[in-house]
């Protein structure tokens, strides 16, 4: 008994098949319908980003630069240098050397500081687990996406680069954007 | 200044020969300073038609864009296969720009004006063969592609000179066709005097199916979208042209636009009435020029327009769009034409 579909089959409505007198017209009207919609497009504003000049907002949680924080209050470091950051590094590229505060010389809150404090760019992967092992959020990653530089060596960035503010702000996204 | 008798053919009105080489040194110039202006306004307009903005960055509005990629081309490196053969590989894209120049000579601009009181016309020439010396150089310029991909001495390239060899010539026969009609309602093969008949009504009106072949033949004479499968720029590399680089390739592209500008001009002039304004506005002759040039550059619009609109066409759709559709309606608009033209006079 040969199948028979039945209900169950959706007829799909579809226009004339090329040639023909039908499919001339249809072939004509489509182009004229497909010129209109590309002429449409001349009225709108370019979606293009001018690079240079604008920057591509980037989200809250975006994962760019590492920045290191101070207190606020007291001005003190807040790395310690336990070097978690270091042990949780996939990518390996963070040096840290830890030295002791002495009461003359104070640079963070705990009993130790990192005397040198690296991170090596072109081997950083922004995984972000710097971030998630550091116990006192000494080490974020900042919203700076802008890293090329023309020497490899230049990439290795120093804990005085990192404490500092970037020199140029990079937008944030807004709400819904 | 009588009119000499000419073997070839007549010609209406001659000025004193220092005259010509000033007409058409002027006519050389002010075409060749709207070419890179077209290619950089077809680049921007194709980012606006894609949502984007197209080159912007040298000089204002990036206006000196194709004056740098001058400067890029001619200083690259003289290149070409050692399978290619010499002369003939030179010889192929100055046919084309050769023939596009030629087709420039005749396009009228205006009629004759009053300069320091001599009578100048504003044309190249105005011969009594206009359309045959048309397409004679349009045949001429088949010799661009064909000779070019062949002297390259590579299987690609020869393929591309192959197809466009080929679409040329089918579609030159539809572009011929089309224009039987407006030569038989004009009565006359001159360019201006074609112009001049228009007088009452442009022929858009009268030869619409003729408007309809010409300007798609035109797109094809011209490689242009959606006919440009000879060069293909994603797929094929460039057909006929892959093996050039450098100014010489320039001189191809040079000629695709100048022959976009002379389709367009001639669509103006045979169908849209030359230098001639709607509604009987009738300004002073010196305005015509400007007239001609405005009818152009909407149909460049026309012509970027389509190029960002529509896909490319394959080879056979081309060739039986060619053949089935574009020479039949071009015929019967032939034979509709003549027996108007015979009943109604």
């Amino acid at each position: 008994m040969p199948y028979d579909p039945g209900n169950d089959v959706l007829v799909v409505p579809r226009g004339p098949e090329p040639g023909g007198v039908g499919g001339t017209y249809r072939v004509f009207g489509e182009t004229l319908r497909g010129m209109k919609t590309v002429f449409a497009r001349l009225f709108e504003k370019p979606v293009t980003i001018q690079y240079p000049e604008e920057k591509t907002p980037v989200y809250p949680r975006f994962r760019g630069r590492h920045r290191l924080h101070k207190f606020e209050d007291t001005g003190l470091e807040k790395c310690v240098g336990c070097s978690l950051c270091a042990a949780a590094c996939p990518a390996d590229c963070i040096r840290v050397v830890a030295a002791e505060n002495t009461p003359e010389h104070r640079v963070s809150a705990g009993e130790r500081y990192a005397a040198v404090y690296e991170i090596n760019m072109s081997r950083c992967i922004f995984c972000g687990y710097c971030e998630i092992a550091c116990p006192f959020d000494a080490i974020t990653l900042g919203h700076d996406y802008e890293l090329s530089d023309y020497n490899r060596s230049d990439l290795i960035f120093t804990k005085e680069m990192l404490l500092s503010e970037p020199l140029e702000r990079t937008p944030l996204r807004r709400e819904g954007e | 200044m009588t009119a000499p008798v000419h073997v070839l053919g007549d010609v209406a009105y001659f000025e004193p020969w220092w005259i010509q080489i000033i007409k058409a040194i002027v006519i050389f110039a002010v075409i060749l300073q709207i070419l890179p202006v077209t290619i950089v306004i077809e680049r921007k307009l194709l980012g606006r038609f894609q949502l984007r903005y197209g080159p912007n960055r040298v000089g204002p509005y990036g206006l000196l864009q194709p004056l740098a990629e001058i400067v890029k081309f001619a200083t690259k490196e003289n290149i070409r296969p050692t399978t290619s053969t010499g002369w003939l590989f030179i010889l192929a894209p100055v046919i084309s720009i050769l023939t596009a120049v030629a087709a420039l000579a005749i396009v009228p601009f205006g009629d004759t004006v009053d300069i320091f009181g001599t009578q100048v016309g504003l044309y190249g020439i105005d011969v009594s063969v206009g359309i045959l010396y048309l397409f004679a150089f349009g045949a001429i310029a088949f010799y661009a592609p064909m000779l070019g991909g062949w002297a390259s001495g590579s299987k690609y390239s020869f393929l591309g000179a192959m197809r466009a060899a080929a679409q040329l010539i089918s579609y030159e026969v539809a572009q011929g066709l089309a224009l039987v009609g407006v030569l038989m309602t004009a009565g006359t093969l001159s360019l201006t005097e074609i112009v001049h008949a228009q007088e009452g009504m442009w022929y858009f009106i009268p030869q619409f199916v003729g408007l309809l072949v010409f300007t798609t033949a035109s797109f094809a004479e011209t490689n242009r979208a959606p006919f440009d499968l000879s060069e293909a720029d994603a797929e094929l590399v460039q057909g006929y042209m892959t093996e050039y680089g450098g100014a010489k390739m320039v001189a191809y592209l040079f000629g695709e636009y100048l022959n976009m500008m002379i389709a367009s001009l001639l669509i103006a002039t045979f169908f849209f009435g030359g230098w001639q304004l709607p509604f009987g506005i009738d300004p002073p002759t010196w305005v015509d020029p400007f007239v001609v040039l405005a009818k152009m550059s909407v149909f460049l619009f026309f012509f970027i327009w389509v190029r960002a609109s529509l896909p490319r066409l394959r080879y056979d759709q081309l060739m039986s769009f060619g053949w089935k559709v574009l020479l039949p309606l071009a015929t019967a608009n032939a034979l509709v034409t003549a027996i108007l033209v015979v009943t109604l006079d």
